[in-house]
Formats: C-alpha cells, sequence, structure tokens
C-alpha cells in the first residue's frame, strides 16, 4: 500500500468505476461493497441519516450478486492496480456454506485479500443474527473461507459484543490472517415530528465521529489479545484520528464516513496529516508508532 | 444537518395526465439544477428537481409513476413530508455574454423541471432564452403556459412524437432547424430521458455549441456517503460532481443512454 487509508466497506464501492473513482483521489487500498451469493436490493431509502456525533446508516448489503458483480471487481482490480492500489474483497452470506461458496467465487480474480463481513448490523430481519456476535459462529465462517481460497483473509468483527478478545482468538484460531476492527454499532434515530424512526429499516449502523473511541478500543484490545494485523475502522476523519488507531496496533485505517465529513479527497488530507504529524514528533516510520499506546 | 425536515403540502397542482406539482411550505436557498430528497414516512426517499422557488414555498413535480411517486402525487394539502437538501451541482449560466446570444432550453417531459427554473434565472440577468419542450404526446406535455408566460410564445418550440402538439418530431429536429437557421447559441441546457439528452449533448458538440446535461441515476443519500449513483466509467457521483455536468463530460459517460443501475447495483439496458 502506498500509504495507509483504505476506502471502508459499503460506502461508495458500488462498482468497479466507483472503487477506481476512490483510488484516483488518494485511497491506498480499496474494500468494494460486501458481494453476496445472489442479487439483493439492500433495504428501501432513507439509508442514511445524520446525527449530532455521526451517521447512522442501514443500506442493507445491495449488490448484484457475486456471478454478476465479477466484471465490476475485476474492472476495480486492474484499474486500481495501475495506480498501485490493492482491492480487498468484501463478502457475506447468510449461511456458512454461502460464504464459502462467495469466497470460491471471488478468489477466482486472484485478490490481494478477502474480507469477511461477519458482522453487518442490518439485515437481522432476513440474515438473522450477525455471525460476529459468537465466537464459534465467526470461526466456523473464517474456516470455511479459509478451505475456498487462497487469499490472505480479514475477518470484520462486530463492536457490540461482550469480550471482543474471545471472538478474535476464536477467528485467528480458525485461519483469519488480519482483523478489520470494527463494523458499525447498531443505532436507532426517531423523527420527533411524526414519530418514526428515520431509517426505512428502523435501526441502523453508527458510523463516524462517535464510533471513533469504540473502534479505538476494540483495537486496542485485539492488540494485546492476537499476533494479526489489524485494520482499524470507524470514524477515521483527520491524521491524528489514523495515528491514534495506529498507537492503538492498526497497521492500516479504513476511511468511510469520512468522505461526507471532508470530501472523497480525504484519504489524500488524512495521508498528508499523518505525514506532517510525524515530521513534527519525528518519527520517522508508522512502526515506530504501531502499539505506542501500549508502551509503558 | 443530513436529516429530513418535515414540512406540509400547501397545495398540489395538475401539470398533465398523472403529473402534479407539489408546493411545500419549505424554505430553502437552492439553485436550478439542484434537487431536494423527499422522505414519505416509513415508505420511501426519492430525490426530486425542484420545480418552482418562492421565498417559502417549494415545487416539485410528481409523476405517479412507482409507490412513492404516486403517494406524493395523491397527498392532500396539510399533509405532512420531509425535505432534506438542496443537493448536486446547478446549472452554470454563462456569464459575460455576447449580444444577441442565446440560451437554449431543451426540455424532455417533466424532465424541464429545472430548466424552467434556470429560464428564469436566465431571464433576471438580462439573457434571452429560447424553449425546447418535447414530450410523446400533447397530454404529456408540462408547463406551456408557464414557459410562455415567461419568455412569450414566439420563443417556446414544441415537438410531440406523433404531433398532436408542435411540431411532429424529436426536441432534436426543432434544435437542429435553430442551428442550420444560424441562431446565436450561447449554451444549451438540456434534462430530460438519457438518450434525448445524448443525441442534444451530440448534435451540439458536432457544431461547437457548449452546454449541460442534467442527469438522472438511482439515488439513496443523496449527499455522495453511498455511492450508488457513481456512473461508468468515470466513477463520479451524479449526487455530488451532478446531475449537471458538462456536455464533454457527459459524453464520456458510456452509460449515459444505454443503461442504468437498479436498487441492487444491477445495471439495467435502457
Amino acid at each position: 500500500m502506498k500509504n495507509p487509508t483504505m476506502l471502508a466497506s459499503g460506502l461508495v464501492g458500488i462498482s468497479g468505476a466507483a472503487c477506481v473513482f476512490a483510488a484516483q483521489h488518494g485511497a491506498g487500498a480499496i474494500v468494494p461493497k460486501s458481494i453476496g451469493p445472489r442479487e439483493r436490493e439492500g433495504h428501501k431509502n432513507p439509508i442514511l441519516v445524520e446525527f449530532q456525533g455521526g451517521f447512522l446508516n442501514a443500506v442493507g448489503l445491495p449488490n448484484a450478486g457475486v456471478d454478476q458483480s465479477l466484471i465490476e471487481l475485476e474492472f476495480a482490480m486492474k484499474h486500481c492496480a495501475d495506480k498501485g492500489v490493492p482491492v480487498i474483497l468484501s463478502l457475506f452470506g447468510g449461511t456458512k456454506e454461502e460464504f464459502g461458496e462467495v469466497a470460491k467465487k471471488l478468489s477466482t480474480l486472484n485478490p490481494a485479500m478477502l474480507e469477511v463481513n461477519l458482522s453487518c448490523p442490518n439485515t437481522a430481519s432476513d440474515f438473522g443474527r450477525a455471525f460476529a456476535l459468537d465466537a464459534q459462529h465467526a470461526a466456523d465462517v473464517i474456516r470455511i473461507v479459509k478451505q475456498n481460497t487462497m487469499a490472505k483473509v480479514s475477518a470484520k468483527l462486530a463492536p457490540n459484543v461482550p469480550d471482543i478478545k474471545e471472538i478474535a482468538r476464536a477467528v485467528v484460531e480458525a485461519g483469519a490472517d488480519a482483523i478489520t476492527a470494527t463494523n458499525t454499532m447498531p443505532g436507532m434515530v426517531i423523527d420527533v415530528a411524526t414519530g418514526k424512526p428515520v431509517l426505512q429499516n428502523k435501526e441502523g449502523g453508527i458510523s463516524g465521529y462517535a464510533m471513533k473511541p469504540i473502534a479505538v478500543r476494540c483495537i486496542y484490545d485485539l492488540y494485546k489479545t492476537v499476533k494479526v494485523p489489524i485494520i482499524g475502522s470507524g470514524g477515521v476523519t483527520t491524521g491524528n484520528d489514523a495515528i491514534e488507531m495506529i498507537m492503538a496496533g492498526a497497521t492500516a485505517v479504513q476511511i468511510g464516513t469520512g468522505i461526507y465529513y471532508r470530501g472523497i479527497e480525504v484519504f489524500k488530507k488524512v495521508t498528508e496529516e499523518m505525514i506532517a504529524f510525524m515530521k513534527k514528533e519525528g518519527y520517522a516510520s508508522l512502526h515506530e508508532i504501531r502499539g505506542l499506546a501500549h508502551r509503558e | 444537518m443530513e436529516k429530513p425536515i418535515i414540512a406540509t403540502i400547501e397545495k398540489s397542482v395538475d401539470e398533465a395526465e398523472e403529473i402534479r406539482t407539489i408546493f411545500i411550505q419549505h424554505t430553502i436557498q437552492a439553485k436550478p439544477g439542484q434537487f431536494v430528497m423527499v422522505w414519505v414516512p416509513r415508505l420511501n426517499e426519492k430525490p426530486f428537481a425542484i420545480s418552482y422557488l418562492e421565498k417559502d414555498v417549494l415545487g416539485i413535480t410528481v409523476a405517479a409513476v412507482g409507490e412513492c411517486s404516486r403517494c406524493l402525487y395523491e397527498m392532500k394539502p396539510g399533509e405532512k413530508i420531509g425535505i432534506r437538501g438542496p443537493y448536486g451541482e446547478p446549472y452554470h449560466l454563462q456569464e459575460n455574454q455576447e449580444k444577441g446570444c442565446t440560451m437554449i432550453m431543451v426540455g424532455g417531459g417533466y424532465g424541464s423541471a429545472s430548466l424552467t427554473l434556470l429560464a428564469e434565472e436566465a431571464l433576471a440577468k438580462g439573457m434571452h432564452v429560447k424553449f425546447i419542450l418535447g414530450a410523446r404526446e400533447k397530454k404529456r406535455l408540462v408547463y406551456v403556459e408557464r414557459i410562455k408566460k415567461l419568455i412569450g410564445e414566439e420563443n417556446l418550440l414544441i415537438t410531440t412524437d406523433d404531433g398532436s402538439a408542435g411540431r411532429k418530431g424529436f426536441v432534436t429536429d426543432a434544435l437542429r432547424t435553430l442551428i442550420e437557421q444560424g441562431e446565436k447559441i450561447g449554451k444549451v441546457y438540456t434534462c430530460g430521458p438519457d438518450k434525448m439528452m445524448k443525441a442534444v449533448a451530440e448534435l451540439c458538440t458536432a457544431h461547437n455549441i457548449q452546454g449541460e446535461i442534467s442527469m438522472e441515476r438511482w439515488m439513496k443519500c443523496g449527499f455522495g456517503l453511498c455511492g450508488h449513483c457513481c456512473v461508468d466509467p468515470l466513477g463520479f457521483r451524479v449526487c455530488v460532481e451532478g446531475p449537471v455536468v458538462s456536455f464533454e463530460t457527459a459524453l464520456q459517460v458510456k452509460e449515459l443512454g444505454t443503461y442504468h443501475r437498479m436498487q441492487s447495483s444491477r445495471k439495467e439496458k435502457l
């Protein structure tokens, strides 16, 4: 990666061209929207609403299905590779077997990595409880994905669990090569003038500013628990936010809602701010900063 | 704050068969070409071009084509909906025009909504405006009286595919005639079906005439986060970098007039 910022899955990366658009604006790696076994419309609008401190989203994993998506993803990978930007393919399934099936098909593209979305908080109505809420289920999914791919695998975990360390240990034992921490946090926004939840799905996942301390705490705990790289995700908007996550133990950071706060150029801005911080503080590499918060 | 503001419907006015403008008590600072997201609580939320803009009233023109638009179409005065916006890049009126230049609006069906607002702004700036208004048939023409009142009957050119009103044919036929007659054209603005806009952009480009189109794509958030309206192959977001783009940009959008994305993101041919 030419810089440690990635486009987070779920926002912007709807098509090959959209992924390349984010890469053109400075993202160091791209994670397109999650791909599932078959076409899925996602939720009706509104799918996003703002509150003081962040956004709430319930997009609902729209995608054209893995077979129809391969050509888009191939376009993204080819044109991002031209810019030196790797593409990490995100996937989901309704059952453990479906995760394996999708992983197998996506792996025909030889991606740099697969990110396993175990933790979408907005699909309980048709998928039931997210796999990431249970160590055994999460590990089973990772095991099946690993059996179906040669690519490295990152497990995207949920923040809303009693003990994220337990889930992380289980997925790493099952073969996860990295952990993405974390997905969004369940929430709800009600419009008081009408008395109705704003999102059509009623509940959604909290992203943006409010997510950052939650994600930082998860990353901090995970860094002590597992040896694999941690990809931080949740509320990164500035270079200092990214540095904070790396100090907690992250290897790279993902940005999603930050695109709203600072425009599609957010990746470039965050990278420049990180460089400025390191110069000012006299750090020569991110290696010196990683996990700094753990040192006595 | 990207959250719907609840507003009351003041009145609705029939524009054509199954097409109505609903006027909403809502104050907004917007420019022609921008759009708002209109929320029908617990049903859906859709983007609409602003078709009337007064001090404290906003008008959107609704064709009863889907579940959400039908619901809006049938709403009565006093009912409440949510409004967010305005969003997107507006039209750019060419300032410092050479004297005697005409701004041409080319509207197809209710796509003329944003152009009517633009024509008002151009007139207020002392520009000369001609309006080519097209529809499949007479009963689908909108804003005829409004445009006549605005720019005078002589500056409104109507075309219908079946010849039931105005000239039989397409808006591009009328535009070609204007060009061939040597009309001094400043800039051309178009909004309507994809294929129509593409034909207008191609015709103008072939004659070295500058202009802008206003694109329509499936939108979800409206403020550039969800990515659903990103177009091939440039990848820009119609809701932020558009909906108004130059002819030059529009003609690089290979999906214009060819396909669009559905709710899932699956491509569907137009």
